[in-house]
């Protein structure tokens, strides 16, 4: 085997040259096997999330009742399997906080940043593959910090995921000491993975194309993550510094969030929707972006409206910025600031719209394939818009009043997260699996389980917006309580009932994962009849990805298209070369690390 | 079993539910398009045999159409709302008759200071009553919300009034209450371990019936 452009490559004996496991596999500079690091933990976390909100659901559905399989916990958790309120507390905020910052968030943007970026641009790696790594191995740490949090004195954090201060800042008052610190730091670490890992894909995506990738030729997967990762790199500092103040709140007797002592209670909600509110949309646009290639895909057509696509990614994330204060309607920030908001959160409604609009347009007449990838990804579309629409109701103030920090955001934020972010990353891990361990994964077991899951979620998370406009309040630990809660207990029975159905639905999932890494069908090259880049590797891609930078002739989705059809196909790959082609001008930057 | 907003007993109960049936109709609207739509879609152009997708990148002008709509749409369900915002929330919009009342809350209860004889807080014939709040039918009311500790919600689902004390802050919300009867009062903002049994009674009485309350409570009787 040959070097392609000695030099061009940094460390060029990387490229073929035998590594231990050790060098492979763990202190990797590779970006995909980065990506699969960040897979496998973050799959983890989201287990750890999942059996969590199982708990929470037993809670709700029937409070005061001993746990099947509960009396493993400890006396200070759940004495004889019955939940205590203090424990509680600690399910919600860790179920929140595991479920944002390790499973959702990572999986987007740990696993498929770094996966799908340079593949798709047709780099050899990312900008800085140290960093990356260290990005990696920081996440990870962040992740183990968070954790131990169930195993010092007092428990885990008590504060709610939003660690809404003073309540998080005094251990007097939450009743909780060491794990509230740890929760601080924790977030400042994977502040630092997070900005990491955001430089490297920004830089990546500006400095590493191909010759022929110009900017309205990048597939729109590798769009989202690039506005994600600017995003980030602009959210994630806020919450660290905010995370540092409340620190020193809760260890060194500062007064930054405590009014006892002259601080502002709401400076901190402040600080924290500045970088949440852009977080929701970290969580949301690389979702949509592998959506709109999943779709294209299965529709055998282009995207409807590519340019408008861009333009709304980059619009969803600019609106991202003047939307905060529309989870403090109710903070009394001052109601003129409330109206502000109101009208700039109503706008996102026109981004939104025109992505949904344009993934339908993208269907319409097309040539459908129902592969696994594509039944998430529809599943994508037609949850994420009830998530979207239901927004609307919190976000139209004086219909917030009776909504706000009821289960009807519960339910919104689930129809965002699940029905959105996580039916998004099956299809992706579906499509893309493939390409990162050469086997493909079970289809009929795929369908299986998308068809279980799209009901038992609907069964699960649809109930919650009726019984937030009952009025349940959130991270309440007994509903059964309150006089007009009771008459709804019939639905929380039934919702948790669906909730343990959903979660026994993703061991399918879970298998099917495990099973097909050994046993899988392996996999053709271009399993998907896809265009992207990174199809003409073989599957699993070698580390350096290309022997030479290869050239890029066209846009992602000539699905269709008369020269595919001329060739026999219905596709026609980026960097497939055809007579009346002409080759691209060199990029300024040679495409390697 | 209850599918609906629960009964309403304020003034902002008839705006606050117009304004949801509205939303409800519009997103309802656009719901069943996409919903259908896509369904349709899944149906009608799945793959077949000799079936050829249609190779276009997209259409400009419906394009404008579907962002003109929500646009258009979203800018006056703002200005609508906004309307009701102002009246129900704005600093100015408590009624100058409004009946003061004091509900400081801590850990985790709901303390309730009533002005007493002469109508006004901060007087001597103050008295404070925990977890219990007593108000007059058909009366505007203003809760002046204040907290010992964390942040705290006050939420009367019936009322559809909901607005955080947050300690250090002195923040007023009013209503006016149209149904006498016994209600709840929850906290809506997680304040620790006891958040779900932090709940007070409330009693809309008729003004005689408050006013006799009122005097027997001030003279240190209990009920």
């Amino acid at each position: 085997m040959t070097h392609a452009k000695p030099g061009a490559h940094g460390g060029g004996d990387a490229h073929h040259a035998p590594m231990s496991f050790w060098q492979k596999y763990i202190f990797s500079t590779d970006h995909k096997i980065i990506g699969i690091q960040f897979l496998f933990v973050s799959l983890f976390f989201l287990l750890v999330g999942g059996l969590l909100a199982m708990q929470i659901r037993w809670q709700l559905g029937f409070p005061g009742k001993p746990m099947p399989g509960g009396s493993i916990l400890p006396q200070t958790m759940a004495p004889g399997g019955v939940i205590l309120p203090e424990y509680y507390i600690q399910l919600v905020t860790m179920h929140g906080t595991f479920m944002v910052f390790f499973a959702i968030m990572p999986l987007l943007v740990g696993v498929y940043a770094n996966f799908l970026i340079p593949l798709k641009i047709g780099a050899h790696d990312m900008a800085f593959p140290r960093i990356n790594m260290w990005s990696f191995w920081l996440a990870l740490l962040a992740g183990l910090i968070m954790f131990a949090g169930f195993f010092v004195p007092d428990g885990a954090p008590r504060a709610g995921w939003t660690m809404y201060a003073p309540l998080s800042a005094r251990p007097d008052l939450s009743g909780v000491g060491v794990a509230q610190k740890l929760w601080s730091v924790s977030i400042v670490v994977l502040g630092l993975s997070s900005v990491m890992g955001s430089v490297n894909y920004i830089t990546t995506v500006i400095n590493h194309r191909a010759p022929g990738m110009t900017w309205f030729r990048i597939p729109l997967s590798v769009w989202a993550l690039f506005i994600t990762a600017i995003l980030g790199v602009l959210a994630l500092p806020v919450l660290q510094g905010a995370a540092i103040m409340l620190l020193f709140d809760q260890s060194l007797g500062t007064h930054f969030f405590d009014p006892v002592a002259g601080g502002q209670a709401l400076l901190w909600q402040h600080l924290f929707w500045f970088f949440g509110h852009p977080e929701v949309y970290i969580l949301i646009l690389p979702a949509m972006g592998m959506v709109s290639e999943i779709i294209a895909n299965g529709s055998r057509k282009p995207i409807f409206g590519y340019h408008s696509m861009v333009f709304a990614i980059i619009g969803i994330a600019f609106l991202g910025w003047i939307v905060w204060g529309h989870h403090m309607f109710m903070s009394g920030m001052n109601p003129t600031l409330g109206s502000t908001f109101m009208v700039s959160t109503l706008l996102i409604a026109v981004p939104s719209a025109i992505k949904v609009f344009n993934w339908m347009g993208t269907m319409w007449r097309g040539n459908l394939r129902f592969h696994v990838p594509m039944l998430n990804a529809v599943g994508f579309v037609s949850m994420f818009t009830i998530g979207g629409l239901s927004g609307i109701f919190m976000a139209a103030t004086p219909v917030d009043i009776p909504l706000h920090d009821t289960q009807f955001i519960v339910a919104h934020i689930h129809y965002v997260l699940f029905g959105g972010s996580l039916f998004a990353l099956f299809g992706a891990i579906t499509f893309w699996y493939p390409k990162m361990f050469g086997r493909m994964m079970s289809e009929p077991l795929g369908k299986v389980h998308f068809w279980l899951t799209f009901i038992t979620y609907n069964m699960t998370f649809f109930p919650m917006h009726i019984i937030g406009m009952g009025g349940q309040m959130r991270r309440i630990y007994d509903p059964t309580i309150y006089d007009f809660l009771k008459p709804q207990q019939p639905l929380n029975v039934f919702i948790s009932y669906s909730a343990f159905a959903l979660f026994a639905v993703q061991l399918l999932f879970a298998f099917n994962f495990l099973w097909s890494l050994k046993f899988g069908k392996k996999a053709p090259q271009n399993p998907w009849d896809d265009n992207g880049l990174e199809w003409s590797l073989p599957n699993p891609a070698p580390h350096g990805n290309w022997e030479k930078t290869p050239n890029v002739y066209r846009g992602p989705y000539e699905f269709s298209s008369p020269e595919a059809e001329a060739r026999g196909t219905d596709f026609l790959p980026q960097s497939l070369k055809l007579p009346t082609d002409h080759d691209p001008l060199p990029a300024p930057l040679p495409a390697t690390h | 079993m209850h599918w609906w907003l629960p009964p309403g007993a304020s003034t902002f109960a008839a705006p606050i539910e117009h304004l949801f049936v509205a939303i409800l109709i519009l997103t309802g609207i656009a719901f069943v398009i996409v919903e259908v739509g896509l369904a349709a879609f899944v149906i009608r152009y799945r793959a077949r045999p000799g079936r050829k997708a249609l190779y276009t990148h997209g259409s400009t002008r419906a394009e404008v159409i579907w962002t003109a709509i929500p646009a258009v749409t979203m800018v006056v369900l703002g200005i609508v709302s906004n309307h009701y915002w102002v009246m129900i929330k704005d600093k100015r919009s408590v009624p100058p008759n409004a009946y003061h009342i004091g509900v400081h809350a801590k850990q985790f209860e709901w303390q309730v200071t009533y002005p007493g004889k002469d109508g006004k807080l901060g007087t001597d014939d103050d008295f404070t009553i925990r977890n219990q709040l007593h108000v007059p039918v058909d009366q505007p009311v203003a809760v002046e919300l204040s907290s010992e500790d964390v942040i705290h919600s006050f939420w009367v689902p019936q009322f559809r009034l909901k607005q955080d004390a947050v300690p250090g802050m002195h923040i007023v919300a009013w209503f006016q209450a149209t149904v006498p009867g016994e209600y709840e009062l929850g906290c809506a903002e997680l304040c620790g371990m006891g958040h779900y049994k932090m709940r007070a009674r409330v009693f809309v009485q008729t003004v005689d019936e408050f006013n006799a309350w009122s005097t027997q409570q001030a003279a240190g009787g209990t009920e």
